[in-house]
């Protein structure tokens, strides 16, 4: 774990400020953005993958099943996936904070 | 942290650019990113300007990068590629640097692309470096607040180019960037969007096999500066392809070709009327630019060889 | 065997970056500068330097493209002079805060307006707060010396910083004198093949440039400044290890003639060379005076600087720039923040001169040290003058 900008001191700054950790942004939870999040209807999908290619963040995977889910730690809740599924397999909902 | 096991997943499925980025809900442009990189593959050093895909993937001391990746200002990406390649080029004569073939990539928005690094692009392009440069076209700055570039269209509003009482929004033309890109002559020019991402896929992979300058201009909707849902991105890169908005097409060694060929433009109205930043465009207004943009799909028609009607 | 030749001191810069293996040379023709990128022009044209010469449209890419060149590991230089060097202005910091080792020599030159392509030292000090380090040298074969050992300073892991070797456009640029050019056996290992730390390599992918939001600026900062301070004893390592092998010393400060010296005249680049002489003849005439040449400018050497001037009453600045609103020139500015609140602190005056390529005499320096007196003598509250204007 990288510590956080505000806990380095300028001792531990590395020489150029260069970042040495590849990707290690993945840390940062941009699912608290969100409003409203997907719901895959597994009855409809048919594991075609076009809401992975089509989502920003990415924050789509396959899980053990095969089927496309969203990572909700990452996903913002755009609803791109939903717009662009095929099958209309997956509704946006809105989420209550 | 996730569940899913999801960035091992991602790097699995060949991702470049990892998840955890601040770019803004429904983001066409980093949606374009991410399937470029993923198209270049993992032997590539990127050269990213100033703007949105720059500020959103490397707050300090983190990065969403999974490539070696250097920033430096706004407008002098294209002289840093240079600078990379031609480092690369002369280690290699040495016997030094990285062992594999490495594809040299710059990246900026419209701003550092169309404005500010103009010269810098020209430059790069003039002088023959065997890279690739991608511009990311969300028609403004944004990430400034959405102020107009010359990539802004005609009408549309922004916040320096502000509907009032004695103008219509922006009162200028976009320019022509593919075009001038290709009047340095290089060997390969596209233009793509992320909502077909196989022809995108396919035009990434020639500007990398083909050696010298290739310059790939990437329509990529901003929901934010243009004022739309969040989940219309993909639908505004189709709708802008075939109402003839934005041509998709390629040049290589100098031979034009249409690569998806809209026989029938639908009507602009219908890429117009899901962004409030046409919104207040009069009927006429509608109507002129309607005519602009057939016009403007004539002429690259004629130019692929295709008979006009 | 080093052969003696003669040469311009631009032409003596070019063969530094030859014998130094140079990968990549990114620069753009500016006066007074033009002759060291024609030169190695032809050295990449024949072959005698095996470097990929990228003739960037404008300074700002020209240094743009030394960020990209130095960030994948390439032994990198450029060249440029006056208003090339204010538009690279803002790149400048970049190289600096991304600790990328490029050498670069610049011909100094006036700043416009109104146009002027001759020598003085505005460009050099406009961009002292840009992170270099900046050192001076004043004829052909200091040039040469002090471009071949900014590469092994930049270079060095205890560095990573990049170096701006100064010279005066035309008094130092394009004057003809003979000075030893070394071959490639007696360079022997001085300067080792770069090994810069961390390339931009697809094998092990870092980030280069993230931005710092105000949480962690201020630390990025402090590391920073606290490492281009921490470099004053490898800069002398490395000229040190210079004079063991070539005979030829170089320091941060160095000083003629100020053992005993009542006055110190303080100067930077060619002025030193008509300033020596000038304290040389006032000697004759029993004055006690000698002379304090600033050789590092940047990071600037403090402690040296007071050891050396610490038993003088008078200390005279001569500088080749203006600070427009200030209180007295760059130089001086930087001689009075470094002497301010010592023990028996030296009176002070500047004298701003040589403007624009204008030409100082010995005579002139031995003017200024009467003038300086009588100012001293008299309390006068002046805290510079510019220079032979007419009135």
């Amino acid at each position: 774990m990288a510590k956080k900008d505000f806990e380095l001191t300028w001792k531990e700054i590395p020489v150029g400020s260069i970042v040495h950790e590849p990707g290690n942004a993945s840390e940062y939870q941009t699912g608290d953005w969100r409003s409203q999040m997907p719901v895959l209807d597994k009855a409809k999908c048919v594991k075609c993958g076009i809401c992975y290619r089509f989502c920003p963040e990415p924050c789509i995977v396959k899980d053990d099943e095969g089927y496309y889910v969203a990572d909700l730690f990452y996903c913002k809740g755009c609803g791109i996936c939903a717009y662009e599924c095929p099958k209309d397999a997956i509704t946006i909902v809105k989420e209550e904070h | 942290m996730s569940t899913l096991n999801t960035l091992q997943k991602l790097k699995d499925a060949g991702e470049l650019f990892m998840p955890g980025h601040r770019a803004c809900i429904g983001c066409g442009e980093v949606l374009a990113m991410r399937q470029v990189c993923k198209a270049l593959g993992k032997d590539i050093i990127i050269a990213n300007a100033t703007g949105c895909m720059e500020i959103i993937s490397s707050p300090f001391p983190t990065t969403n990068w999974n490539v070696p990746w250097i920033h430096a200002l706004f407008e002098n990406t294209a002289a840093v590629a240079s600078g990379v390649e031609s480092g690369l080029d002369a280690m290699r004569r040495k016997g030094r640097g990285p062992s594999q073939d490495v594809t040299v990539v710059a990246m900026g928005g419209d701003g550092s692309t169309f404005d500010i690094g103009l010269q810098s692009l020209s430059g790069a392009l003039e002088r023959g470096h065997n890279f690739i440069y991608v511009c990311f076209d969300n028609e403004g700055y944004m990430n400034t607040g959405i102020q107009r570039s010359s990539a802004t269209p005609y009408g549309a509003s922004t916040t320096t180019s502000p509907v009032g009482k004695n103008s219509i929004g922006q009162t200028t033309q976009k320019k022509d960037m593919p075009l001038i890109a290709l009047a340095h002559h290089i060997p390969y020019i596209a233009t793509c969007t992320p909502a077909h991402p196989t022809d995108l896929a396919k035009k990434i992979k020639k500007a990398k096999e083909i050696k010298g300058p290739a310059y790939i201009h990437v329509f990529s909707p901003c929901p934010t500066g243009w004022g739309t849902d969040s989940d219309v991105a993909i639908e505004l890169c189709r709708l802008a392809v075939d109402t003839g908005v934005f041509p998709l097409g390629e040049c290589v060694h100098g031979t034009y070709a249409l690569t998806k060929h809209i026989k029938d433009l639908k009507p602009i109205r219908d890429y117009m009327k899901l962004q409030r930043r046409f919104r207040h465009l009069s009927d006429d207004v509608i109507d002129q630019i309607q005519a602009q943009v057939r016009a403007h799909y004539a002429v690259v028609r004629s130019k692929c060889g295709v008979v006009t009607n | 065997m080093a052969k003696r030749v003669g040469a311009e001191g631009s032409f003596a810069v070019a063969e530094a970056v030859r014998l130094a293996d140079t990968d990549v040379v990114a620069a753009y023709p500016i006066t007074p500068q033009t002759h060291i990128v024609e030169r190695l022009s032809e050295m990449v044209a024949d072959g005698e330097l095996k470097a990929n010469f990228i003739y960037v449209e404008s300074e700002h890419s020209a240094m743009s493209a030394c960020l990209g060149s130095a960030a994948v590991g390439a032994r990198t230089f450029t060249s440029t002079a006056g208003q090339g060097l204010e538009l690279m202005h803002e790149v400048l910091y970049l190289a600096s805060s991304m600790r990328l080792p490029i050498v670069m020599a610049v011909a100094d030159r006036a700043l416009s307006g109104p146009l002027n392509v001759w020598g003085d030292h505005s460009d050099a000090m406009a961009t002292r707060e840009c992170g270099w380090i900046q050192y001076f040298g004043e004829n052909a074969q200091e040039v040469f010396d002090l471009t071949l050992c900014a590469f092994k300073i930049a270079e060095h892991h205890d560095v990573l910083f990049p170096v701006m070797v100064h010279m005066d456009g035309f008094h130092v640029s394009h004057v003809v004198e003979p000075y030893l050019l070394p071959d490639k056996e007696e360079l022997g290992d001085f300067l080792p093949p770069i090994d810069y730390p961390y390339p931009l390599d697809p094998n092990k992918p870092i980030t280069m440039g993230a931005f710092a939001p105000p949480a962690v600026y201020s630390e990025c900062r402090k590391a920073q400044d606290v490492a281009v301070n921490s470099t004053h004893g490898t800069i002398e390592n490395v000229w040190n290890e210079f004079a063991k092998r070539f005979g030829r010393q170089y320091k941060p400060i160095e000083t003629h003639k100020t053992e005993d010296a009542e006055t110190i005249l303080v100067s930077i680049g060619s002025f030193n060379q008509m300033a020596g002489v000038a304290v040389d003849k006032l000697r004759s005439e029993g004055k006690k005076v000698g002379l304090v040449r600033i050789r590092l400018w940047r990071p600037f050497p403090l402690q040296a600087f007071r050891q050396a001037v610490k038993s003088a009453k008078n200390v005279v600045v001569f500088e080749r720039s203006m600070t427009y609103g200030g209180t007295v020139g760059p130089v001086c500015a930087e001689v009075k923040s470094a002497l301010y609140g010592i023990k028996d602190a030296p009176r002070i005056m500047d004298f701003i001169g040589g403007l624009g390529g204008r030409d100082m005499s010995p005579k002139q320096f031995e003017a200024l040290f009467k003038r300086a007196q009588e100012i001293f003598d008299k309390n006068l509250d002046i805290q510079y003058e510019t220079i032979g204007v007419r009135e």
